[in-house]
């Protein structure tokens, strides 16, 4: 990347992956899923003392369709799953997924007959969170993370959707 | 509230052909029942001021496919007197080829939740109940998962979703290696 070094700052060259990505990143608007105890620590995150507008995630939007990751906080049951892919369904590109918790990502100690077994049974699931629930340095471990992942997005990935309508 | 004796022979009287026994646990009375004639005892046990449970606190029901009992299925009401803060339960035992009961609704309206929770859970059927819908589970699960001939991790259920994939290209790179 070069900067201009004259003292004004008026111009740098960078790709465009590298600033399209940069800005996605430090924007990314949550779609809080929350159905358990991982939602408290969800909430927990966001108020001051962990200030998740830190990393530029704090613009919550309970729309899927205003949202371009969603936090998938709690158990999922076998009546909630159809409900998630909607809402999956209806986020437009490019969004992400973390998987909070232990539930969501394995089932947790849930291991009956309502309880999915790893959303990513059937989502596609970019970061897991660790933790009963994880707490919110966790989550913002998390955040960070998929901010790495987003880094190593490209525009050539979006290069499909030229003439087919995605899902 | 009458000791055990004396309410042994008061319902044995009143209720000849379905009076089971009463037990005591932990100076808490149980009363057993064939279900047919649950809301002429529970209506009784409500209205009569000797006893006075005029709350009903909970409808669960028990299986004892293996377990043992009267009968395969033990709906169990638990009522208790709000004036003098006593309790008692009431078990309806009702058989495995018809597991079927009168509603509670026309006594205590929160009857209405809490059957459904049994007929979902349980499968068995409140005749009266006014909506006598799956409470819990979704609308076209095939069966009663409280019972227990039915397996802990289901038939399947929880594994019959569709699965959706990404919509654009894979996020990650071939060796899902970053920093």
């Amino acid at each position: 990347m070069g900067i201009d070094r004259s003292g004004r700052g008026e111009w740098l060259t960078t790709t465009l992956d590298a600033f399209v990505n940069w800005a996605r990143k430090n924007s990314l608007w949550p779609m809080p899923f929350g159905t358990a105890c991982c939602g408290i620590e969800l909430m927990a995150v966001l108020a001051s003392r962990h200030d998740i507008a830190r990393f530029g995630a704090e613009a919550l939007r309970f729309s899927p369709r205003q949202s371009d990751l969603l936090l998938v906080a709690g158990r999922i049951s076998i009546k909630m799953m159809p409900v998630l892919t909607r809402i999956y369904q209806q986020m437009p590109e490019p969004k992400w997924v973390i998987s909070m918790g232990a539930c969501a990502s394995s089932g947790g100690i849930f291991d009956t007959y309502s309880v999915i077994q790893g959303i990513d049974k059937f989502l596609p699931v970019d970061v897991y969170l660790p933790g009963c629930p994880p707490r919110p340095e966790a989550i913002l471990h998390g955040l960070i993370s998929l901010q790495k992942v987003i880094m190593r997005d490209s525009m050539q990935h979006y290069q499909q959707l030229d003439g087919a309508a995605p899902g | 509230m009458p000791a055990l004796k004396q309410l042994s022979d008061l319902l044995s009287a009143k209720f000849p052909d379905a009076f089971l026994e009463v037990t005591e646990f932990r100076g808490m009375l149980s009363i057993h029942i064939r279900g047919g004639l649950i809301l002429d005892l529970l209506r009784m046990l409500k209205t009569d001021p000797r006893f006075a449970y005029n709350f009903l606190a909970d409808i669960t029901a028990v299986d004892h496919l293996k377990k043992g009992g009267h009968t395969r299925y033990s709906v169990v009401y638990h009522l208790l007197n709000q004036h003098d803060a006593k309790r008692i339960v009431v078990h309806a035992w009702v058989d495995e080829e018809n597991p079927e009961l009168p509603s509670v609704y026309a006594l205590w309206k929160t009857a209405d939740w809490q059957e459904r929770e049994v007929f979902d859970l349980f499968g068995i059927r409140f005749e009266g109940h006014p909506d006598l819908r799956r409470i819990m589970n979704p609308e076209d699960f095939g069966f009663h998962p409280l019972r227990k001939d039915y397996p802990l991790h289901g038939r399947g259920e929880r594994d019959d979703f569709p699965v959706v994939g990404r919509t654009i290209g894979s996020k990650w790179p071939a060796d899902r290696s970053f920093e």
